[in-house]
């Protein structure tokens, strides 16, 4: 299964290739990683994407916080939490498909940040799974590049129980 | 206003480090410059990787930290096996690197590794200081990482021109770091189930490791397995932690330990692990272990808790705190009378202990190497402190000497790094001085450090080195053996040198034994010689460890051969 983990570390030099190490060296997987510094220049903040049972989620973490330098990790997933990502990718939009490449825009509330005569350049922001559609719904008209910043993602103030 | 070096002279002081192994070069010639100001013994080694396996071997004897000081580029990297070594067992080291003055650093210059790179993953946490005002910081978060917590060791690496800039000095008295809070005391709630669990259980086994000996909690753990007739087994790392005459006691469990251990962790139904990691060569095929066993975990390190396998009651605690306050909630659930309780299994394990011992065949023209290490243990009478390679004559080293005590048995448990034992047993000698000290090698691995005679008769350094001589590098040649159709690929050791010849040139005293009645009175001879002694004793060449759990079996399907 797919989890976020919202790591802080001290914001030292090294500190990014410790947590990465520490995924290759024992297996696990990193889907995406972003790193930024927070308020308070000494400290940095990491958001994890990653994936596998229960058993290793726990690891995972578990390892994370054993590094000298990390000070705080929490596992997104088990709470309730915005997540975001942007996306930049540059869709061919010649006059015929033009139209409906920007009707597919407009629905995902994508913007449009650059055009020229052959294609179109779309900003995308969303979670994971809106980033999926949309990635699936523009892939025919054909990508010509495509970037994508990981996952960020905070926690929620209120959390809600189920009803 | 003092240099980086004069800073890291007072820094050992205050850290009360009197002894270090090291090895001199360009990047650390100004520590050097300023060594001999100071009342810090130096011991200088023939290789690097023996000054870090003898700061290893003094650390694990003394329990102290070891520290030791090499230079930059291929006097760093030489270390690393040695931190390995270091970090797979929680031994806590300091290790000092020069490194090229920091203008360099990223430009291939001489001598240059990216050492704090390479050591990453094989560190408990490392440094590059950059600035001399935050040297004597940096060292001393360094020692209070390296011995608290799980133990390891954290390397600094000294830039030159770092070493050389002033700055004025001031030690910090106290230390905190908001991202390292190791917790040492345990969970009531969890020890209260633990008692609870031990109360209900009718087949409960100790199953005890290296976390016992680095807590200094044998004592502790003697008393609960007394106090409650638990039954007690130990992993190799543990070894001493529990008086190996003790009529609890069933022997090493694991690939090499013994048939009653391993079919008393099989068969038990509850299993009380205290300072162990569950290793594979511990526990064999995972999921055949302790498989009917409710298990209860004590580790101060919380991702060594359900690692390997899924537990039924973590403890995150120092061993002492937990064992401790095990037996006060044990002292609470106290209306069972343990001793009888737990008679029939413990009578079962006993008669099973003497059904199946540890032996070996006695007869043959050889001298056997099993009964050499009986005869070190006898002639010693159970004191000596024992250092070990890895191989045949680890496992032997393990199966046939008692130990009696926690900090006397020396062994690269984790890594299995050949050419250890020598470089520690000298560590362990320094720590040491009166106490004799035994380094039980092959004649395989004892040529992977061997260049350390001259370190051990520079500094008359008396380590006895026993050689078991069989020719062979003897466990792979085992696994040929017994897995790969006698293809002996690459063991034999057609062209030993002449090890006593060797130990002469070296000046040192060498001793050769080929026959039974020899064994004796030349171990005698060579304990009772005042300086550094090899002994050369020629033995059975196909003679195998037993029994085995063969890699990857459950531990119920032990080969007796």
């Amino acid at each position: 299964m797919r989890h976020v983990l919202s790591v802080l570390v001290e914001n030292e030099p090294g500190v990014l290739s410790r947590v990465v190490g520490l995924f290759s060296g024992r297996g696990f997987n990193i889907e995406s990683l972003n790193v930024g510094p927070t308020l308070d220049p000494a400290v940095s903040h990491m958001t994890i994407c990653t994936s596998g049972d229960q058993q290793i989620i726990e690891q995972i973490t578990k390892q994370l916080l054993k590094l000298v330098t990390v000070i705080k990790v929490v596992d997104l997933t088990e709470e309730q939490a915005v997540e975001r990502e942007m996306v930049l990718m540059k869709v061919g939009a010649e006059d015929s498909k033009r139209a409906e490449v920007l009707r597919v825009a407009d629905i995902f509330r994508c913007k449009v940040v650059d055009v020229s005569p052959d294609d179109l350049m779309l900003e995308i922001t969303g979670d994971y799974n809106k980033i999926r559609a949309v990635v699936a719904l523009l892939q025919r008209f054909g990508v010509k590049e495509f970037v994508r910043t990981g996952t960020v993602a905070m926690r929620r103030s209120m959390q809600l129980g189920e009803r | 206003m003092l240099t980086g070096a004069q800073i890291l002279m007072e820094c050992l002081k205050k850290e009360g480090v009197d002894l270090i192994f090291g090895f001199p070069g360009g990047a650390v010639i100004d520590i050097y410059d300023e060594l001999p100001k100071h009342p810090i013994r130096h011991i200088l080694v023939r290789h690097e990787q023996a000054a870090i396996h003898a700061a290893d071997g003094y650390a694990r004897a003394s329990g102290k930290v070891g520290v030791c000081l090499v230079t930059s580029g291929p006097g760093a990297t030489n270390t690393v096996t040695g931190i390995a070594t270091a970090y797979m067992d929680s031994i806590p080291l300091v290790i000092f690197t020069g490194q090229v003055p920091t203008h360099l650093i990223g430009n291939d210059a001489f001598q240059e590794a990216d050492i704090v790179g390479i050591t990453r993953p094989c560190t408990k946490h490392n440094y590059l200081v950059k600035n001399v005002a935050d040297l004597a910081e940096t060292i001393k978060q360094a020692f209070y990482i390296a011995r608290t917590g799980r133990p390891g060791p954290v390397l600094i690496d000294l830039p030159k021109d770092v070493v050389n800039a002033t700055t004025e000095f001031s030690y910090p008295e106290s230390i905190s770091i908001r991202s390292y809070n190791p917790n040492y005391s345990p969970n009531r709630k969890q020890l209260r189930k633990a008692a609870e669990l031990l109360a209900q259980s009718s087949r409960p086994v100790i199953y005890a490791g290296g976390g016992v000996v680095s807590s200094n909690s044998a004592q502790e753990l003697t008393s609960l397995a007394e106090q409650c007739s638990l039954p007690v087994t130990t992993t190799l790392m543990g070894l001493g932690a529990f008086p190996g005459d003790h009529s609890l006691w069933l022997g090493m469990l694991g690939m090499h330990g013994t048939y009653t251990a391993n079919m008393a962790v099989n068969n038990c139904d509850l299993l009380l692990s205290i300072g162990a990691r569950f290793d594979d060569r511990v526990t064999g095929r995972i999921s055949s272990f302790a498989s009917g066993a409710k298990i209860i975990h004590i580790d101060i390190d919380p991702t060594s808790i359900s690692k390997n396998v899924v537990v039924d009651v973590p403890i995150v605690a120092d061993c002492k705190l937990a064992l401790v306050g095990l037996l006060e909630e044990l002292g609470k659930v106290s209306d069972v009378d343990w001793a009888t309780r737990f008679a029939p299994w413990n009578e079962s394990l006993v008669e099973m202990r003497s059904t199946y011992p540890l032996t070996y065949a006695k007869e043959g023209e050889w001298i056997k190497p099993q009964s050499v290490v009986e005869k070190v243990f006898a002639l010693s009478d159970g004191q000596a402190i024992v250092s070990t390679e890895v191989g045949q004559n680890q496992m032997w080293a393990a199966q046939f000497f008692t130990y009696r005590h926690p900090r006397t048995l020396l062994t690269s448990g984790g890594l299995g790094t050949m050419g250890y034992g020598f470089p520690a047993a000298i560590g362990a000698q320094l720590a040491f001085p009166d106490k004799l000290v035994v380094d039980i090698a092959g004649d395989g691995s004892i040529q992977m450090n061997i260049q350390e005679l001259a370190t051990a008769v520079s500094y008359q350094i008396p380590v006895k080195i026993i050689i078991l001589n069989n020719g062979f590098l003897g466990m792979v040649r085992q696994w040929q053996e017994l897995f790969y159709k006698k293809n002996y690929c690459a063991t034999c050791l057609h062209t030993n040198p002449d090890f006593v010849a060797l130990a002469k040139a070296y000046g040192a005293e060498g001793f050769l034994i080929e026959k039974h009645e020899d064994l004796e009175p030349t171990l005698r001879a060579a304990f009772a010689h005042p300086g550094p002694v090899i002994v050369d004793v020629r033995v059975e060449p196909e003679e195998n460890v037993a029994p085995m759990v063969p890699a990857g079996a459950a531990l119920s399907e032990m080969l007796l051969v």
